[in-house]
């Protein structure tokens, strides 16, 4: 019988810890399967960084190495810096990515490090029980946020596709969601496109995925989604923010 | 055959590296290292390796986490305040077992401190380079050539054990020029690392370079595993070189530059007809317990110079567990104590024994 659908070889066969709901698993799927397509396993090395996500290191079969909060994107660029032929990815949410971790983020996207960042943004600290994030949204309740998010006092959410995209080494900036099939796939097309650049040596990629968190956000995962179309993306909106691809801009 | 140059501590520091076959470089800018980075900048792009300009020390550290952790030499220098910032990732490095050199080349402290010579970042090298529960190796050497001897040295050992390996050297050492000379062994040969993660290229299982244990049982036997390392360390990799010590009365435990003042002193004391001797831990972690142990059994007393208030004196006298009266002179700030104020300790300390 023809197999129409089964498991990534890159993704580990065990059980996630993740809630119901939460699209870390979709998104760790499309990282895994383009890991397979590219046929890269047996030379990726994946960096985990610290939140939820923390554990994706027994989730991917590639070689993996666990940072220090924020410091996914400096122990990414050791690694390919010591060993060019590897395909180095980073996986973080947005307190590691865009708060602790800021600084190595944009250095790292400035130096146009030939890395690719995978960028889960849920607008929430889930792992340690639902804190502002530097994305959460104004007026947005958190644990520390009990009265919403208020901008004179905690300030505003960072765009960071929008803010990367102003600096020459990124060669690849894009937003994209999973709240569809029509989505998951064009977000597996950009996690792909930023893993293809590296191997051509284009420099740095991010793909930023606009991703729910039900437990921390209090909703069902539908009604979640449901929040995602209408809170975060007109916040976060999807698209294209730097495609410097085609050039050879950096060389 | 060997090539001899007249160098400053902190370039011959990076010439040794090179040669001990570190080829990963990644730091950010302090005094009194300044000239460890700059020897790196100039040399790596030559030889085909990676001199990095990070954006802070936290982020330096870090790459010299992800180059290690994917198998190769890789190094880090800075000084006090800026190893502050890399214990972050040292502690990472200790709790992954990874194997890495740090340089510190000490300024005074506490906070930004001064940029003279110290040695206050004793007890940050020995006993706490970051949270948690782990040892790392702590080379002090006294001179250039030590400097040189010991880069080698302090990588293999890393190595071996899968630890990270600091040189605790200091202002005077790193900004002085003293001759030394580099043994010619060819390429280096180093140690195949099969728990690397450098991609399995589908011939193993994948490799994770993890601290994290969520299971108290596991994190405690994994600390406990590597706690056994460490006794192996202690009683094999001890180091220490002594100086008049067998008949000495007072014995002084110095390390480093003030060793160097010390050695003079003793020197001075001699003349005097006072019998005072030198022992200068090579190693501060592992500290030589052992030779302090042995010179306990003659020495009437012994005397700590530091430059700082006062930390290694601790360890002499848990090393003799308080058998004779240990007593302590040190200046700090960025001061260099002279041989003629030791000699007037060394007198002082002699008259109450």
């Amino acid at each position: 019988m023809a197999v129409v659908f089964e498991r990534p070889h890159a993704l580990a066969d065990v059980p996630m810890h993740y809630c119901p709901g939460c699209t870390h698993g979709i998104v760790h799927r499309l990282v895994a399967e383009v890991i397979d397509e590219l046929g890269v396993e047996g030379n990726a090395v994946g960096v985990a960084s610290v939140g939820c996500s923390v554990m994706s290191y027994d989730y991917f079969n590639c070689d993996m190495v666990q940072a220090p909060h924020g410091r996914a994107p400096a122990v990414a660029t050791g690694i390919k810096r010591a060993r060019p032929e590897n395909v180095v990815f980073t996986y973080q949410g947005d307190g590691d990515l865009a708060a602790i971790g800021t600084a190595e983020t944009i250095h790292s996207a400035t130096r146009g490090e030939n890395i690719t960042v995978i960028f889960i943004n849920n607008a929430i600290y889930g792992m340690t029980g639902g804190q502002m994030a530097p994305t959460t949204l104004p007026n947005m309740v958190t644990q520390t946020t009990p009265y919403g998010r208020d901008v004179n006092t905690a300030g505003y959410p960072i765009r960071v596709c929008e803010m990367l995209s102003t600096l020459d080494g990124v060669a690849l900036a894009q937003r994209v969601t999973v709240d569809s099939v029509k989505n998951v796939i064009a977000a597996k097309k950009a996690i792909k496109k930023a893993f293809q650049n590296q191997i051509e040596g284009k420099g740095f990629s991010i793909v930023e995925v606009v991703s729910t968190c039900p437990t921390n956000w209090g909703m069902s995962p539908y009604d979640a989604i449901k929040w995602l179309r209408d809170n975060m993306l007109p916040y976060y909106p999807l698209g294209v923010y730097k495609d410097e691809t085609k050039g050879d801009r950096l060389k | 055959m060997s090539e001899r140059f007249l160098m400053k501590g902190n370039e011959a520091l990076a010439e040794a590296a090179i040669r001990a076959g570190c080829k990963h470089f990644f730091g950010y800018p302090i005094t009194p290292q300044t000239e460890l980075a700059a020897y790196m900048s100039k040399r790596m792009p030559k030889i085909g390796g990676t001199y990095l300009q990070a954006e802070s020390e936290l982020a330096a550290a870090n790459m010299v986490l992800g180059a290690s952790a994917a198998g190769v030499r890789a190094m880090t220098s800075s000084s006090s305040p800026g190893i502050s910032l890399k214990t972050e990732a040292i502690s990472y490095m200790a709790g992954s077992d990874v194997p890495a050199l740090i340089i510190n080349v000490q300024r005074g402290g506490p906070g930004l401190g001064g940029i003279q010579p110290s040695q206050a970042d004793y007890w940050q090298a020995t006993k706490a380079t970051g949270h948690g529960d782990f040892q790392i190796l702590v080379f002090a050497p006294a001179t250039v050539q030590e400097m040189v001897d010991l880069v080698s040295d302090a990588f293999d050992m890393a190595d071996k054990y899968r630890m990270p390996a600091m040189i605790l050297a200091d202002g005077m050492l790193g900004q002085m020029m003293e001759p030394v000379e580099f043994k010619e062994e060819g390429e280096k040969v180093l140690p195949e690392k099969p728990w690397a993660a450098c991609g399995h290229h589908n011939q193993r299982k994948h490799n994770v370079v993890n601290s994290l244990y969520l299971t108290p049982q596991a994190l405690e036997s994994l600390v406990k595993e590597r706690f056994e390392r460490y006794e192996k360390i202690k009683a094999t990799e001890q180091r220490a070189s002594e100086y008049l010590v067998d008949d000495a009365d007072i014995v002084l435990v110095a390390f480093g530059a003030s060793a160097r003042v010390a050695h003079s002193a003793v020197d001075m004391a001699r003349e005097q007809g006072i019998k005072a001797g030198l022992i200068r831990p090579i190693t501060l972690w592992p500290f030589p317990t052992d030779c302090l142990k042995k010179a306990a059994q003659t020495a009437k007393g012994f005397l700590s110079v530091e430059m700082n208030m006062g930390q290694m004196v601790d360890d002499v006298k848990l090393a003799i567990n308080c058998s004779k009266p240990v007593d302590f002179f040190g200046r700090t700030g960025g001061v260099i104590p002279t041989p003629q104020e030791i000699l007037d300790r060394i007198i002082k300390f002699g008259g109450e024994l």
